[in-house]
C-alpha cells in the first residue's frame, strides 16, 4: 500500500482509520513536541539554577521581586493602567480613520488631485521618520505652549494627538499595502460595472483591503498600547509614571515588574490573536 | 444597414512599458451595427482584448476616435465614462472578475443599486434565476465553480439591460461543456434583450455563431468576413 494511500476516499466505503501518512505525520509531530518540551525545560532549569548563583542575586531579588512591595503597589498600578486604556481607546479609532484617509490620499490617481497624493507621501515620510518620543515632546510641550485655555493645554490631549499623528502614518502604510494588494482585475471589474473611482474604492477595494491587513494592523495597535507609556514623559500619571512614583517612594523597582506584567497580560493574548488571524489568512490563501 | 452603435476611426493604442513604447493597436477603423454580433479573433497578443477594452472605454485610445451610441468616448473623463458604461454597457471577462466580498446576489445588484434602481435586488434575483442560479444567490464567488461564477458575471452584465455587451473570451477558463452552456446563455441574453454583442474568442465554433468576424494580426485588422451565421 502506498504511503499516500487515502484508504478508499470517495469510494462510498465507510471512513477508515488514519492512513499510514497520517500515522507517520502524527509520530513526527509527537517527536518534535517532545524535543521542544525537553529543550525548553532544560533552559528553564538552567536559568532557575544559574541566576540565583549570581553574586548580586539577593539584592536584585529584594529590589525587583519583592512580594510585599508588589502586593502594596499592584492595585495602584492597575488603576493607573486605566488611563493607558483610556488613551488607547480614544486614540485607536482616530488612528484608524486618519490612517485610512492618508492611505486614500496616497492612492489618488487624478492628476488634478496630485497635491493630496503629495500630502500623503510627505505625511508618511515625516511621521515615520521622527521617533515617537520626539513627536510627543514637540506636540505635547509645543502646542500647550501657545497659551491655549484649559482644558486645551493638557499634555494628556496633546500627547495623545502626537501618538495619533505618528501611528496614523504607520497604519496608512499598512492600508496602502492592502489597497495595492488588490488585483488590478478588481478595478477593471468595477470599471466595467460603471462604478466611479470613489465607488470602486468604497465598495470593491476597501472592503477587501481592510480585511486583508487586519493582522498587520493588530500588531501596530499592540505596539501602540505599549507606547502609550511614553506619554508619562510629558505629564500624565499613567502606569509607567505611577510605577516611577512608587519606586521613588519605596526605593524599590518591583512596581516596574508589576507594570510589565500588566502590559503582558494585555499584549500577549492580543499578539497570539494577531498570529492566529495571520495563520488563518495564510491558510485561506494557500 | 442599420444604425452604427459602435465606431472606431483610425483608433490607436500605445502603451509605455519598461522596454519602451509598444504599439498595441494600429489604425483601427470599424463600425458595429445595432443588434449585430461581432466576433474578434486572432492569435494571442494580436490586440483583440485591447480592442474590446477600447470599445468599452476601459482603455483610452492614444490616437483616433472611439464612439459608442454617438458619444465620443475619447473625450469623456473617467467618472463620465463609468456612468456611460453603467447605463449602456455590460462587460464579461475571461476570469469572471466577481467581487469576492459580495454574494452572487450582491454582485448582480450593486450596479443596479448604484444606478438608482429601487428594485435592484428583485431584478438581480430574477436575473440569477434566468441563468439558473436561483438557489445560489447567497453564495460567495469562492463557493462557486468557474461555470457558476461566469453565469453570475453574465447575470451582472445583463441586469441593467445594456445596449452593448462586450465579452472577453468568456469561455476561456471553462471546460468545453460548461463553455458551451455559457455561450448559449450569452447568445440567449443577447437575443432576449436585443443587445449588440462584441465577442473576443479563440474558439472557431463561437466565432461561427457571430454575424461578422474580424481577424486581428499584430494590432491591425487583417481580415473581415461575414460568418456562416449571417449567411
Amino acid at each position: 500500500m502506498a504511503l499516500a494511500d487515502q484508504g478508499g476516499q470517495g469510494t462510498g466505503r465507510p471512513a477508515p482509520g488514519p492512513t499510514r501518512r497520517q500515522i507517520y505525520e502524527a509520530e513526527v509531530r509527537r517527536r518534535s513536541n517532545l524535543i521542544a518540551a525537553g529543550s525548553t525545560l532544560t533552559v528553564l532549569i538552567l536559568l532557575i539554577v544559574l541566576i540565583p548563583m549570581a553574586p548580586g542575586w539577593e539584592g536584585v531579588k529584594k529590589s525587583f521581586f519583592n512580594a510585599e512591595v508588589f502586593a502594596r503597589t499592584f492595585p495602584g498600578l492597575l488603576e493607573a493602567f486605566l488611563l493607558d486604556v483610556a488613551i488607547f481607546a480614544w486614540s485607536a479609532p482616530l488612528i484608524f480613520i486618519l490612517g485610512l484617509l492618508i492611505a486614500l490620499c496616497r492612492d489618488v490617481r487624478k492628476p488634478a488631485l496630485y497635491p493630496l497624493r503629495l500630502f500623503g507621501i510627505l505625511y508618511t515620510d515625516i511621521f515615520r521618520g521622527i521617533p515617537v518620543i520626539l513627536v510627543i515632546y514637540l506636540v505635547g510641550f509645543g502646542v500647550p505652549g501657545l497659551g491655549l485655555p484649559r482644558p486645551w493645554n493638557s499634555p494628556y490631549i496633546w500627547g495623545t494627538v502626537a501618538l495619533v499623528l505618528t501611528y496614523a502614518a504607520y497604519v496608512a502604510e499598512v492600508f496602502r499595502t492592502g489597497i495595492e494588494s488588490i488585483h488590478q482585475s478588481q478595478r477593471s471589474a468595477a470599471a466595467s460595472l460603471g462604478l466611479s473611482s470613489s465607488d470602486t474604492m468604497r465598495f470593491v477595494i476597501l472592503p477587501q483591503a481592510i480585511r486583508r491587513v487586519v493582522p498587520a494592523n493588530m500588531n501596530l495597535f499592540i505596539a501602540l498600547q505599549k507606547d502609550v507609556a511614553l506619554l508619562s514623559f510629558i505629564g500624565p500619571v499613567e502606569i509607567f509614571r505611577q510605577a516611577g512614583v512608587y519606586k521613588s517612594l519605596l526605593a524599590n523597582f518591583t512596581p516596574y515588574v508589576g507594570a510589565a506584567l500588566i502590559f503582558l497580560a494585555i499584549t500577549i493574548p492580543a499578539t497570539r490573536y494577531a498570529d492566529y488571524l495571520l495563520a488563518k489568512q495564510s491558510k485561506a490563501r494557500s | 444597414m442599420s444604425e452604427t452603435i459602435l465606431s472606431l476611426e483610425n483608433a490607436e493604442l500605445s502603451l509605455d512599458g519598461n522596454a519602451g513604447r509598444v504599439d498595441i493597436l494600429k489604425d483601427i477603423t470599424l463600425g458595429v451595427a445595432r443588434g449585430e454580433t461581432l466576433g474578434l479573433v486572432g492569435p494571442s497578443g494580436s490586440g483583440k482584448s485591447s480592442l474590446l477594452m477600447l470599445m468599452g472605454g476601459l482603455e483610452r485610445a492614444t490616437g483616433g476616435r472611439v464612439s459608442a451610441l454617438g458619444h465620443d468616448l475619447t473625450a469623456h473623463g473617467e467618472d463620465a465614462l463609468a456612468r456611460f458604461r453603467r447605463e449602456h454597457m455590460g462587460v464579461v471577462f475571461q476570469s469572471f472578475h466577481l467581487i469576492p466580498t459580495m454574494t452572487a446576489l450582491e454582485n448582480v445588484a450593486t450596479p443596479l443599486e448604484l444606478s438608482g434602481a429601487a428594485d435592484a435586488f428583485a431584478r438581480a434575483s430574477a436575473e440569477l434565476e434566468a441563468v439558473g442560479l436561483g438557489e445560489r444567490k447567497d453564495h460567495y464567488p469562492s463557493q462557486m465553480s468557474g461555470g457558476e461564477q461566469q453565469r453570475v458575471a453574465l447575470a451582472r452584465a445583463a441586469a441593467p439591460r445594456p445596449k452593448i455587451l462586450l465579452a472577453d473570451e468568456p469561455t476561456g477558463n471553462l471546460d468545453g461543456t460548461t463553455g458551451q452552456a455559457i455561450m448559449d446563455l450569452l447568445f440567449g441574453l443577447r437575443d432576449r434583450h436585443g443587445a449588440t454583442l462584441v465577442l473576443v474568442t479563440h474558439a472557431p465554433e463561437l466565432a461561427a455563431r457571430c454575424d461578422r468576424v474580424i481577424r486581428l494580426i499584430d494590432g491591425r485588422i487583417a481580415a473581415e468576413q461575414a460568418s456562416e451565421a449571417a449567411e
